[in-house]
């Protein structure tokens, strides 16, 4: 547990990059700064391992201040991955890797042994280890940035801008990797980003910060995205913050109705298995289905998929792939409306981790 | 053919005198680079950590540089006590010289380095005197071998010098040419020995730089 009490930084020529933070961050989860630029969140990232040290407050690691540890002592401990990776030019992959063991007193070869086991983790192919950092794609660069990271087991991990130097498809790429990773890390995460998509992807809880280095809201993305605190935070998550917030709930309550229903004159043809054929009207060539989702799909797969049916109709099928029910876009509608009614009210939330 | 006949006959003649004037001619010469380079390290880092520094030491290099060779040759014993025949008051004038250049290229190059890359080593835990030279410096090579390779062929060239001031080196064998009445074979021995010695230092500090820097030489290919 990372907590932030009441920490200001101020710089030498008067600007306040963070203004009076209180921030837990829990362990095992990812939790995203994001803000605009200049709102103090890679300064509060900073002050963690003591990169930069706050003007007055405090901040601890599972309960002990970190001003009382020696800065490269506790960096050590701390994993670092940044923007474009930083990686040592002058150094293979294998020995950027194996940086921190080293420094902290491993011996060569071991640290260099385990550093390869890390680059697979990271799905590097293993002859890419006694190349150096120039010869590999950015992409690339930034898997060795992560595994840098890693080498040393650390339990907490910043990481700053970590995706924003590589281009979207390459991006996406690494999230998806990045996600999978930590689920089977469950490491204390810590990322900056200016991408509120990003944030709202990867985080498990996000943290907006305003300009002026104030904590706007602190919270999981689909409530960000569901009960902004205020224009500012409501602005910056964006106009279709309603759409993108269908990304968290799943299809589990919504209500089927059976699946030889006849929908605006159109019925589903099924072959033996009970998988979806497409939809057949009166004489007219079949029309397709454009994909079917299963209850535990999100609301936004099934609103996309009710959208593009010619029967405006979303057919769900069971684990199995056999067709059980059908969804209209009105029926979607009310379920959402209801489901928006309640949340406004106050009541409990369904929730879902980020898509993918 | 009488030319070639006339050096074949002076070297076999003066050999000794020759293989003495071009060990002299190294101490004198490469002696200076490898002190003003030592020294220009620690400079280098104080003008690049402490930019305060920067204008009064750069310039001060450059001023030292403009003094004329001779001149700085005859003062320093007069400042140092030294004896006038002294073949370090040479030394020391030489590595006045390198230490003038290699003071600016040092810095450069320490300038040079990403301070993003610098930044990344301290956060992953580096203290600061093994970050500079297990980061800093080696980053910082490409720049400082290209100001040693200058500074080296610039010392070993006007190594020749030191003749003028009654001390050794391949200057010597031009003084001894005039001195026998413009006498082409020592003038050009001294000529091509002292061209050969400056591109044989450059050669072996490539040599370390291709060695010692070998990142330097990639092209991206994933």
């Amino acid at each position: 547990m990372i907590e932030f009490v009441d920490v200001v930084k101020t710089f030498p020529d008067g600007t306040t990059a963070v203004d009076h933070l209180d921030l837990t961050i829990p362990d095992g989860a990812i939790t995203v700064l994001v803000g605009p630029s200049g709102c103090g969140k890679t300064t509060s990232l900073r002050m963690i391992n003591r990169m930069i040290d706050p003007t007055s407050g405090q901040i601890r690691i599972d309960g002990k201040p970190v001003g009382d540890s020696d800065p490269a002592e506790l960096r050590r401990g701390i994993g670092y991955v940044i923007q474009a990776a930083g990686l040592f030019p002058h150094r293979t992959v294998v020995d950027n890797v194996a940086t921190v063991p080293v420094l902290a007193g491993t011996p060569k070869k071991k640290a260099r042994a385990h550093a390869r086991e890390l680059l697979d983790r990271v799905g590097l192919r293993p002859e890419l280890a006694d190349r150096y950092p120039a010869q590999l794609s950015g992409g690339q660069q930034q898997r060795v940035g992560v595994a840098r990271a890693l080498a040393a087991d650390p339990p907490v991990m910043l990481m700053d801008e970590p995706f924003s130097a590589v281009d979207p498809v390459v991006r996406d790429d690494l999230q998806q990797e990045f996600l999978r990773l930590q689920g089977e890390l469950g490491k204390t995460i810590v990322m900056v980003t200016h991408d509120i998509d990003e944030a709202i992807k990867l985080g498990d809880h996000v943290a907006v910060f305003a300009e002026g280095g104030k904590l706007a809201q602190f919270a999981p993305p689909d409530q960000l995205l569901a009960d902004p605190t205020g224009d500012f935070v409501a602005g910056f998550v964006g106009r279709d913050r309603g759409y993108r917030g269908l990304s968290f709930t799943t299809a589990e309550h919504l209500p089927v109705e059976p699946a030889d229903t006849v929908v605006e004159g159109l019925r589903l043809a099924v072959d033996g298995d009970g998988r979806a054929l497409g939809w057949d009207g009166d004489g007219s060539t079949r029309l397709p289905t454009e994909g079917t989702f299963t209850a535990s799909d999100t609301m936004r797969r099934v609103t996309d998929l009710a959208i593009l049916s010619p029967a405006g109709a979303a057919v769900r099928v069971d684990a199995s792939g056999r067709v059980d029910g059908l969804v209209r876009h009105a029926t979607v509608a009310e379920h959402l409306r209801e489901r928006q009614i309640e949340r406004l009210r106050g009541h409990g939330r369904s929730t879902a981790g980020a898509e993918g | 053919m009488e030319f070639f006949s006339d050096l074949v006959e002076y070297l076999e003649i003066n050999y000794s005198t020759v293989l003495q004037a071009i060990t002299d001619h190294l101490y004198i010469g490469l002696v200076p680079v490898v002190i003003a380079f030592v020294l220009s390290l620690p400079l280098g880092f104080l003008v690049v950590r402490y930019s305060w520094l920067r204008v009064p030491l750069l310039t001060l290099s450059s001023v030292l540089y403009t003094i004329p060779s001779l001149a700085l040759i005859l003062v320093i014993p007069g400042i140092l006590q030294t004896n006038i025949l002294d073949p370090n008051n040479v030394v020391i004038a030489l590595t006045i010289y390198g230490l003038a250049l290699l003071v600016r290229t040092t810095a450069d190059g320490l300038s040079s380095v990403d301070p993003l890359i610098v930044q990344a080593a301290t956060a992953m835990g580096y203290k600061p005197v093994r970050r500079w030279f297990a980061v800093d410096l080696p980053l910082a090579l490409p720049v400082v071998l290209s100001g040693l390779r200058v500074a080296t062929v610039a010392s070993v060239s006007m190594a020749s010098i030191a003749a003028l001031v009654g001390i050794g080196g391949l200057g010597q064998l031009f003084t001894r040419g005039f001195q026998l009445g413009f006498y082409p074979p020592p003038i050009v021995i001294g000529l091509v020995l002292s061209v050969a010695l400056a591109v044989l230092a450059d050669l072996v500090i490539v040599l370390v730089q291709r060695a010692v820097t070998p990142w330097t030489r990639l092209r991206q290919g994933a």
